[in-house]
């Protein structure tokens, strides 16, 4: 089965200094892989040069088959990415309503009702906020504001950057289950997370990412049973 | 009581209403750009100069010739945003807002090339007011601008909170980076942002313009009171720059009312500093204004 | 003959660039160093002129005045009231962010003009005050004079670049710089920001102030008129950021530089047809504003770039 993204050899960082180094990544459709490491390894930055939102240094992307490299970033959710940042997800002015409309803009055509009532099925919470600016949220209904807003485009992967920092584990389980339920509707996850052991629990893949290179890849279990992972990033680590 | 409302509210709504139609486009522009457009009231002089040349050619009211002036005002500020402030983008904002001070002396110059350095009118002569109650007095002008604002207002609203593009902008205002990542075209909603801009600039300048006479200093002089406009009705909120502009244009008229003595409580002369002192105090104090808009 | 003409000429292009040499460098302290932006430049300008005259001048009724003080206090003066005007504003001011501070900028000048203007016991309003002296006016005349005060301003220029080279180099210039670079981390140092802010812009004024009464001796005649005071601010604005904003010489090279292509442009305009004649003017204006397009876009760090490599992020 071939890959939905495929990311070979790529160096990125800000301003022409490489953060993140050689990286190569394949994520398989309907797979949730997760990206673990330690603080500033690159992980965010790996993401957001996904997304066009770093300055690439070599290597490519490909989506699907196509070289998806040298788009812009408001090109990608019409091909079926959307991203949910790890900070200022959500437009803090703008309504629930408004913010999950606006996440139709660039999709392709289709019944954009539908979707909305799905993903209001997804998030039942948000239903009776919907006319609250977002930005007056918990920290818990802003995720889950931001990630309806990128189902909303219909996308076929969603790139999510830590989409439980700072959440009570009481919402972490819920958000964990929400990512279970989203890829049974067909939507490839490639995300970011602290919570490690959890995170792989649910993982297809797991990468771990330390100073910006690629340290080891394989599936969930195998890196819940690896030694050298549990002793560096899932002992103490595992805040 | 009736003097105060003829003689001080009245013009207060009305140069409001001016205020308020420039500060429009100066919030959106630093909402979305995040920067402050110095070059704003000389744009307003270059719409309200095309609505006056057009004047010379087609024998209709001033205000029904308006698309001149907004066409003339749009091309204008997509050129300068294309030539100038694009390529500085990058930039810290503080380099765009140089170059937009330099925009500014561009536009007065071409104003006073092509028209001419000194007054001219609109249209000629003196115009007796309209009479309401026997005692309420107000000119047409004045009237027309007070309720073409409030139409405008109106319209804003449902455009910014109704239709795709205004909460595309809004939403770009928000969080530019954000917007880009779901996949809107911020260059697009920048090039919108311009054409209202410049669209209300123009009809602003128009009603500047004919409220006195035309000259080229005409919208550098209302620059001030329109930065006061929009920091008072919070940056990035077109609808408070609309009240922004309507509570400084009062407040500066109803200075100079005879308030505590027989004496204009600030000489007339003086009526400009108002809406520095406003502001200054807002930036101080409340520099989210009055409507939570955002800080720099 | 025409070739004392063009000397004379010269003479009176460099006396005006050593005034906007000074001005340039005073915005280099303000906008170089601190990254205070001030768009009211005039507005100091004018009131270190006023303040000079009127310390100056004989009595007259019309205005305030009749000290009939020697020239050097007339320049001490206008120092000391525009850099009393400057700690004002500043008290007020030099806590704004850079864009609000700009637009604050632009209100005081139009304040300081409405005084000018309007306070006539003062300033005899827009009938402006003549009479100014130049420094050994008694002793020289005519184009003699001319000489004498080039090498007066150009005494001024030195001082004041002396004055503004050391403040660079000495640790409150560093430390200044560390806060126009990044002012968090400057703060996080434990550095007071707002008294490194007031003090920059009051210095700033006070230099500004000296060039507006330099200005005065010169032409010995001052109203509000005399100047376009958005052109002067601009005019300061565009040297700067030609001659390399952060530089001290840059300062220098970039008024002279410009002053001479807008002195040109004049030589220029003057052969135009006769119709166009009257709106030279404006096609210099027009000009200037292009030329800081040019500058801004392809030219930012100046004719000499500031040393230190500039680390400015938002
Ligand atoms: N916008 C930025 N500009 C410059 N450097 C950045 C930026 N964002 C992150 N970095 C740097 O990149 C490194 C990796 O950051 P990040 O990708 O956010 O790490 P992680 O998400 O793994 O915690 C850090 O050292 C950080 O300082
Ligand atoms: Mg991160």
């Amino acid at each position: 089965m071939s890959a939905l993204l495929s990311v070979q050899g790529l160096t990125a960082g800000y301003g022409g200094v490489p953060i993140i180094e050689d990286i190569d990544l394949d994520v398989a459709e309907h797979e949730i892989a997760v990206i673990i490491g330690p603080n500033g390894a690159g992980k965010s930055t790996l993401l957001k040069t996904v997304f066009a939102l770093t300055s690439r240094i070599s290597g490519s992307v490909k989506f699907i088959d196509r070289d998806i490299t040298a788009l812009k970033t408001a090109q990608l959710v019409p091909l079926g990415i959307s991203a949910v940042p790890q900070s200022r997800n959500v437009f803090p002015t703008l309504s629930v309503d408004e913010n999950l409309d606006v996440g139709t803009y660039a999709a392709p055509p289709g019944d954009k009702q539908a979707v909305r009532e799905t993903v209001l099925e997804l998030f039942p919470d948000l239903k009776d906020k919907l006319d609250q600016p977002a930005g007056e949220l918990s920290g818990g209904q802003r995720q889950m504001v931001a990630m309806g807003r990128a189902l909303m485009s219909e996308p076929k992967l969603l790139l999510l950057d830590e989409p439980t920092a700072g959440l009570s584990p009481a919402y972490l389980e819920i958000i964990f289950d929400l990512l279970l339920d989203i890829r049974k509707r067909g939507v490839t996850i490639l995300m970011v997370e602290q919570n490690a052991k959890q995170a792989l629990r649910i993982a297809d893949t797991g990468h771990v990412l330390v100073s910006g290179k690629n340290f080891v890849s394989g599936t969930g279990e195998a890196l819940l049973a690896d030694d050298a992972v549990r002793r560096s990033f899932l002992g103490g680590a595992a805040t | 009581m009736i003097d105060f409302i003829n003689l001080y509210l009245v013009p207060g709504l009305t140069i409001g209403s001016v205020y308020a139609l420039g500060a429009v486009g100066i919030s959106m522009i630093f909402g979305i750009l995040r920067f402050a457009h110095f070059a704003h009231g000389d744009l307003m002089t270059i719409g309200a100069y095309g609505v006056l040349t057009a004047v010379w050619f087609i024998p209709l009211h001033p205000l029904l010739l308006l698309p001149f002036g907004m066409a003339l005002a749009i091309v204008a500020a997509l050129a300068v945003d294309q030539f100038f402030y694009k390529p500085l983008r990058k930039l810290p904002t503080i380099y765009t807002v140089i170059a937009s001070f330099g925009v500014a002396l561009i536009f007065r110059s071409l104003a006073q090339l092509f028209w001419s350095s000194g007054n001219q009118v609109f249209i000629p002569g003196v115009r007796p007011p309209l009479v309401l109650f026997d005692t309420f007095r107000i000119s047409a002008l004045h009237a027309q601008a007070i309720i073409l604002t409030v139409v405008i207002a109106v319209a804003l609203h449902f455009f910014l909170t109704r239709s795709k593009l205004g909460r595309a902008m809004r939403a770009v205002s928000d969080e530019p980076e954000l917007a880009a990542v779901a996949g809107l075209d911020t260059e697009r909603v920048v090039r919108w942002t311009w054409v209202i801009g410049a669209a209300l600039a123009a009809t602003a300048g128009v009603f500047a313009g004919m409220d006195t006479s035309m000259h080229p200093n005409l919208g550098w002089n209302l620059l001030l009171a329109m930065f006061a406009a929009a920091v008072l009705g919070g940056i990035g909120k077109p609808m408070g720059a609309i009240a922004g502009g309507l509570i400084i244009g009062i407040a500066e008229e109803t200075a100079t009312y005879t308030w505590l003595s027989d004496e204009p409580l600030i000489s007339p002369s003086y009526k400009s500093a108002v809406a520095f002192f406003i502001m200054v105090a807002l930036l101080l104090f409340r520099p989210q204004g009055l409507f939570k808009g955002r800080l720099l | 003959m025409e070739l004392t003409g063009l000397f004379f000429y010269l003479v009176s292009v460099l006396i005006a660039g050593g005034i906007y040499a000074v001005l340039c460098l005073a915005l280099n302290v303000q906008w170089g160093m601190g990254g205070l932006f001030n768009a009211g430049i005039a507005g100091f300008f004018a009131v270190g002129a006023y303040a000079s005259a009127i310390v100056t001048t004989a009595v007259s009724e019309r205005h305030l005045g009749g000290f009939d003080l020697p020239i050097p206090f007339g320049l001490a003066a206008a120092m000391l009231v525009a850099g009393v005007t400057g700690w004002a504003v500043a008290k007020i001011c030099v806590r704004l962010k850079s864009d609000y501070l700009a637009m604050a900028s632009v209100g005081i000048a139009e304040i300081l003009r409405l005084v000018i203007v309007n306070e006539s016991w003062l300033t005899n309003g827009s009938l402006g005050i003549s009479g100014v002296p130049r420094p050994f006016g008694d002793m020289v005349r005519g184009r003699e004079a001319d000489l004498l005060y080039l090498a007066m301003v150009w005494l001024c220029v030195l001082c004041v670049y002396i004055l503004c080279q050391r403040l660079y180099v000495s640790p409150w210039g560093r430390t200044l710089r560390a806060i126009r670079d990044n002012e968090d981390s400057a703060r996080a140092a434990g550095k007071d920001v707002d008294w490194f802010r007031l003090q920059t812009f009051v210095i700033g004024c006070a230099i500004m102030g000296l060039a507006g009464g330099l200005s005065a001796h010169y032409f010995k005649f001052l109203s509000p008129s005399a100047t376009e005071p958005l052109l002067v601010t601009f005019l300061v604005w565009v040297m700067l950021m030609a001659g390399g904003s952060g530089n001290n010489r840059g300062a220098i090279i970039g008024a002279l530089a410009i002053w001479l292509l807008w002195s040109a442009t004049e030589i220029f305009t003057n052969r135009l047809p006769p119709e166009w004649i009257t709106r030279s003017s404006y096609i210099r204006m027009l000009f200037v504003g292009l030329l800081l397009q040019f500058v801004l876009q392809r030219f930012r760090s100046g004719l000499i770039p500031e040393k230190s490599p500039e680390i400015r992020s938002d």
